[in-house]
């Protein structure tokens, strides 16, 4: 077991993480392809809609797993934390994108269901929260936040749970596929509640 | 007797079923079945009706009981066995029985009805359905004046419905109407559409179709008819009561509570199709408002 691990925590040492974005970007135009080509089916638009806010949740895991692998495994996958944020990120923001002009198409219906649909007031939380860490996921920010960086990206915690409820909320009855997510979700928080605890008592 | 309510179509919009097809862009198609009106009369609102692909038709279906993605029911409805199919009628009917759907077909007149179709999901779609009038099935049993609604049930046979195996319903689905709305000329059950027996994953072998009511009402693969002086819960009131009606009226000013009914959007324009708005009663407001004269259509969502 071991060796696996410095197998991986070498190998992930080598790989820049600019291969990272190549590599988690490419299903974006794959997913344009499809959708004009009707390689989506016959409702392109929610099924694009659908693909890239369930990207951006399940990059959005993947970061929250870096800590746990850690903690739990031995594996250093923290240089890619930053670039999985990143990435998540950059799907939510086309999610909305393509919400807002494919989907709703009116600016006044965007705004009217934001405030009036739960679901989407809080995907939409999600995302506003989002902005402050994308926009300080830069070197530099951390240099100059120092503990206020690590402090200000705790923000993720809430961001998970905000982007998990709105997908359960969205389905018109209770789902499998979303109620895993969520539950994946707070199986991930709940492992950092040990460590919050002592971190108080000390 | 067939034939009581007339589509607006005049023998000019007619676009053979050859020419649909290669062509799929077309105004008014309709297959000339008993579509035959006085030449020179004024298009009405039917003749803006741009049919939807066979294609579409049967691959973008909401039908649970073969599960709850659009492309399910055509990858899983192929398992459902339609022949032989009886059609239990019961409650407060004079000749009560089980009939055998050779048997209606036999007496029921088959025609064209192209209706617009409107989910609740706020998408749809245009189909040339074939069928009867609901009213005309009705009256093979005699329906007694006492009766007040109509209960509809789908088939319940999980071994070849694979979503009934999970228990998230209460199998089978169920649907109703009032007896007035269930015998409106506008009210059929399919068993066609474009002119070939309906696919399974539309709700073969026969099945409602009320048009100005949100999709879910007009219920699929119907082994079971009851007239009754209760009115009815369907499955999704049931569900989710706060959402879903028993009336389920397609209605642009009242919104479902999670997103607007104001506008839709019809499937097969692709990545780039624009939303339409929605009409009140979907487009059929002149046939059937008087139905629901004096009703707050807000608080009878």
């Amino acid at each position: 077991m071991t060796s696996v691990v410095d197998t991986i925590n070498r190998l992930a040492r080598k790989v820049p993480t600019a291969a990272i974005y190549i590599v988690c970007l490419i299903p974006v135009p794959v997913l344009l392809y499809l959708g004009v080509t009707g390689g989506l089916g016959r409702e392109p638009i929610k099924a694009l809609e659908h693909e890239l806010g369930e990207i951006a949740l399940q990059l959005l895991i993947a970061g929250l797993c870096i800590t746990p692998l850690r903690r739990f495994l031995g594996l250093n996958l923290i240089k890619f934390r930053r670039t999985l944020g990143v990435l998540a990120f950059t799907y939510v923001s086309l999610h909305l994108l393509v919400w807002a002009v494919l989907d709703v198409q009116a600016l006044d219906r965007v705004w009217a269901d934001i405030i009036k649909r739960p679901y989407i007031t809080i995907g939409m939380a999600a995302f506003v929260l989002m902005i402050p860490l994308a926009v300080t996921s830069n070197n530099r920010s951390v240099r100059i936040l120092g503990a206020a960086w690590r402090k200000l990206h705790l923000l993720t915690y809430p961001i998970a749970i905000l982007a998990a409820l709105h997908f359960v909320m969205l389905s018109k009855v209770l789902q499998p596929e979303p109620l895993i997510y969520f539950g994946v979700i707070l199986g991930l928080l709940a492992l950092r509640v040990p460590k919050l605890r002592k971190k108080q008592a000390a | 007797m067939a034939h009581r309510w007339k589509s607006t179509l005049s023998h000019a919009d007619v676009t053979p079923y050859d020419a649909y097809l290669n062509r799929r862009q077309l105004m008014g198609g309709a297959l000339g079945l008993g579509l035959v009106s006085a030449a020179g009369m004024a298009r009405a609102s039917q003749a803006d009706l741009e049919l939807n692909s066979w294609e579409d038709i049967t691959q973008y279906n909401n039908f649970y009981e073969f599960g709850t993605g659009k492309e399910d029911p055509f990858k899983h409805a192929d398992a459902l066995t339609t022949d032989p199919w009886t059609v239990t009628i019961d409650g407060m009917v004079e000749r009560p029985g089980e009939f055998d759907f050779e048997d209606i077909m036999a007496e029921m007149t088959i025609e064209e009805r192209i209706y617009r179709l409107r989910c609740v999901e706020a998408w749809s779609m245009v189909v040339p359905w074939n069928g009867f009038e609901l009213s005309d099935l009705l009256a093979m049993a005699g329906v007694k004046p006492e009766a007040k609604f109509v209960r509809f049930e789908t088939l319940y046979r999980p071994d070849e419905m694979p979503g009934q195996r999970s228990a998230w319903i209460d199998w089978p689905y169920i649907e109703g109407l009032r007896v007035d709305e269930a015998m409106h000329p506008l009210t059929i059950m399919a068993t066609g559409i474009y002119g070939k027996p309906i696919p399974n994953q539309n709700g073969a072998p026969l099945r409602l179709v009320v048009p100005w009511k949100y999709g879910f009402k007009s219920i699929k693969s119907i082994v079971r008819i009851t007239l009754t002086d209760e009115q009815p819960v369907g499955t999704w009131e049931q569900l989710l009561p706060r959402e879903y009606g028993f009336y389920s009226n397609v209605n642009p000013e009242v919104d479902h509570p999670r997103w607007s009914q104001a506008d839709e959007r019809r499937v097969g324009g692709g990545l780039f199709a624009k939303k339409i708005p929605t009409l009140m009663f979907n487009g059929y407001k002149e046939e059937v408002a008087s139905l629901y004269e004096g009703m707050d259509l807000r608080a009878n969502y």
